[in-house]
């Protein structure tokens, strides 16, 4: 192999032993340079045992030839951070920095990710000196019904200049959990590692299981995963802007988005019996088969919806008080975005065109089309277009593709088969976030000896760091609702 | 104003008759499950199958506790002799722990016992959440009953920013040793008397994370609950009913 990597394609395994293992000096080059020439990502960075080596192990997304990068070096003890060249490694080092003990010489701030044993935001913070200078800190518990975060502001008068994002009051160890799996708790550790994008995790864990078991699933069950996958971003993002517009005190969109963000949530019930589509995927194919009636239910509801959800929206996108609290506030320039690797909404209101749905392809069958990313300038108001947009394309698929499929698609519960052994897998879906990058290898038995969730908000938190820097305190809450990143999938 | 009045009449008025009629559940809806102790021939496929340790039995006889349950209703589907069968009941709130535990088909939700609350509180209760571990879906159903689908105002519930206003701690969430000291600082910066939510499986029982080495196994360890409210998540009538009927509202 002359390759310094190993290319696989979404959801498409192979034996660990493929993997090339580089020196440190060639893996370090080799990273970044398919960053900073050739529009990788990094989609995944951790250690793993094997045998009496540990390997540093970087899973890059590359959008040129569609697939994955996978490149290993050895370690023992220490390697040379690559966060100084490339922000997006900052997180990820961090956690091998924690988990695995391995020290990233050269980091600029060094310091667990997750905290384990309840010592969550015991840190060092980032501090201004002076005597103009003030700090507000704000969380673990929020005055909304909101997961637990510590957030650390740095201010003189109202302006920001710092933002430090303290996470891990969530860990629950989802990884450790789910190793020497799959197991009868896999699927739903997996769909509750970030609650609200429960179909696009397990999704990525049954094409996993799928790949490395060699089970077959037709392009029907595909097409019905994409649908409730689009009526679960479809939520979200209903949310988020109905939460935007409340943030505003634009109460009329903030009301409407409320209850019409409950009609997605049904439409996943009638499709999966649970509102947030949890135990609908399952390896193999799908739990709960669907018919004419289903599909003509859902898009009954979809089209009595449509016209209340654009009158809501448009409202909101057309009061100029509204316009004028979200332009040109919590900007992140295209160039930020780059350097600390964003992801999903928040990289393509920078202007960044990326989406993993077409980028990296998970089989043959009809995605959503994409947004035309090249207007964004990285505001609030840039995220709540990327989102008005991706609902457009998200009904005109659902409506395009339930069409097609009202023949009737049949439950399949499928008995798990042994997995392929030593092997690896990654799949990475675009939920509603962003990018959600799965990564399993299994050992010598076929069990999942490694186990590796990357949420989208790995890579975002950092974005809203500094979507807040030179910004007025006040816009806090609107610039955190327009990331609205996961806590829990963050913290695992 | 005009266009915002003009989308007011074009979307309507859309609070739901919940309490007042039954809420409309989804076909594929799984409530309460049912035991029918007499077709158990105790093959154990349930047991095994459960992927929260929800299902044992007891001297010989078939049990399922509700409080770990995540209502995936594999158990009903495995079962040979429909020997447990998930019904449609949404109305899963107890007041008492032993009570989330079924051994047959017949349940009465029980009423409130609890004086001292009903004075506090039974007109109007004000919440603090805390979500400790919760995994997001709880919180965002619980957010749905403050959306104008359920408006759980008009019963006098409402969430307060601060447990300095708080009646109630609503905690969702296994209990993350890392939240516990904010749990446990939150719970005493509220007044008394103040009363306990365990809104999910978590939070009741640990659920799904019930052998997580870096969670409490739910909220029971270091908070009483009053009311123990099951689901993976709840739906928002399981919630709204549950405090509804420890208020001692009656519709």
């Amino acid at each position: 192999m002359d390759k310094n990597y190993l290319l696989l394609a979404n959801g498409q395994s192979a034996g660990i032993k493929n993997i090339p293992v580089l020196t440190e000096i060639d893996f370090d080059r080799e990273c970044l340079h398919a960053i900073r020439e050739e529009k990788c990502h990094v989609s995944a960075f951790f250690a793993v045992d094997s045998g009496e080596k540990t390997l540093l192990t970087a899973i890059l997304a590359d959008p040129g030839v569609r697939k994955f990068r996978v490149l290993q070096t050895p370690v023992s003890g220490k390697f040379l951070s690559l966060t100084p060249h490339h922000a997006g490694f900052n997180r990820f080092e961090r956690d091998v920095f924690e988990s695995g003990g391995l020290i990233p010489e050269g980091h600029p701030d060094l310091k667990p990710l997750r905290f384990t044993g309840g010592h969550a935001g015991e840190m060092e913070f980032f501090a201004m000196q002076g005597k103009a200078v003030h700090e507000v800190a704000v969380g673990p518990v929020h005055a909304g019904v909101i997961e637990p975060g510590h957030f650390r502001f740095e201010c003189m008068g109202e302006k920001v200049y710092n933002l430090e994002i303290s996470l891990g009051y969530q860990h629950r160890g989802v990884e450790k959990m789910l190793l020497n799996g799959p197991d009868k708790r896999t699927m739903h550790l997996i769909e509750t590692a970030a609650g609200d994008s429960s179909v696009a995790a397990a999704w990525n864990i049954c094409r996993i299981i799928e790949s490395l078991g060699s089970l077959e699933v037709s392009e029907n069950i595909n097409l019905l995963r994409q649908c409730a996958l689009e009526l679960e971003r479809c939520a979200n993002h209903i949310g988020d802007l109905g939460a935007l517009a409340g943030d505003v005190a634009f109460l009329p969109t903030a009301g409407f988005c409320g209850r019409i963000r409950g009609e997605y949530l049904n439409m996943s019930a009638v499709l999966a019996g649970n509102r947030f589509g949890r135990n609908f995927l399952v390896p193999g194919g799908i739990r709960y088969g669907s018919d004419a009636a289903v599909i003509r239910e859902i898009t009954a509801k979809l089209r009595i919806v449509m016209p209340e959800l654009w009158n809501a929206l448009e409202l909101m996108f057309n009061s100029p008080t509204v316009l004028d609290r979200f332009e040109n506030t919590g900007t992140v320039s295209r160039e930020t975005a780059l350097d600390l690797g964003l992801v999903g909404v928040a990289a393509r209101a920078c202007g960044l065109d990326m989406n993993t749905a077409r980028d990296l392809p998970g089989g043959g069958f009809a995605i959503p089309s994409v947004i035309d990313t090249g207007k964004f300038n990285g505001d609030v108001l840039s995220r709540a277009v990327v989102r008005y947009e991706e609902l457009k394309k998200s009904h005109e698929y659902l409506l395009a593709t339930l069409d097609t499929l009202s023949c009737k698609i049949s439950p399949s519960a499928v008995k798990i088969p042994a997995l392929q052994s030593n092997a690896i897998c990654i799949s990475a879906t675009e939920a509603w976030r962003g990018e959600l990058c799965h990564t399993v290898i299994t050992g010598d038995d076929g069990k999942f000896k490694l186990v590796k969730i990357t949420d989208p908000s790995m890579h975002n938190w950092e974005g809203l760091a500094m979507a807040l820097r030179d910004e007025e305190i006040s816009h806090f809450p609107i610039c955190n609702k327009s990331f609205n990143l996961s806590y829990c999938g963050h913290d695992l | 104003m005009w266009n915002s009045l003009k989308a007011r009449l074009f979307q309507g008025y859309r609070t739901g008759k919940f309490p007042h009629r039954p809420p409309v559940l989804p076909e594929r809806f799984a409530g309460r499950p049912q035991i029918t102790a007499d077709n158990c021939d105790q093959c154990g496929k349930c047991t095994e199958i459960c992927p929260s340790d929800a299902i044992d039995f007891n001297n010989g006889n078939l049990r399922l506790d509700t409080g770990k349950c995540i209502f995936c209703s594999k158990c009903a589907e495995i079962c040979p002799n429909k020997a447990i069968q998930m019904s449609k009941e949404y109305r899963l709130a107890a007041m008492s722990r032993e009570k989330l535990i079924v051994t047959g088909s017949i349940w009465e939700p029980e009423r409130p016992t609890d004086r001292e609350f009903l004075k506090f509180c039974g007109k109007s209760l004000k919440i603090r959440q805390v979500s400790a571990g919760g995994c997001a879906a709880c919180e965002l159903d619980f957010n749905v009953l403050n959306t104008l689908a359920w408006d759980m105002g008009r019963f006098g519930i409402q969430v307060v920013a601060s447990p300095r206003h708080a009646d109630c701690i609503l905690v969702t969430g296994p209990v993350s040793d890392n939240m516990l000291l904010a749990l446990k600082k939150t719970y005493d910066a509220a007044p008394r008397p103040v009363w306990v939510i365990a809104c999910g499986s978590c939070a009741v029982s640990g659920g799904i994370y019930q052998n997580s080495s870096v969670c409490s196994s739910g909220v029971e360890k270091i908070l009483k609950p009053d009311l123990y409210v099951p689901g993976c998540p709840p739906h928002p009538a399981t919630l709204l009913e549950g405090i509804l009927r420890l208020m001692n509202k009656k519709f």
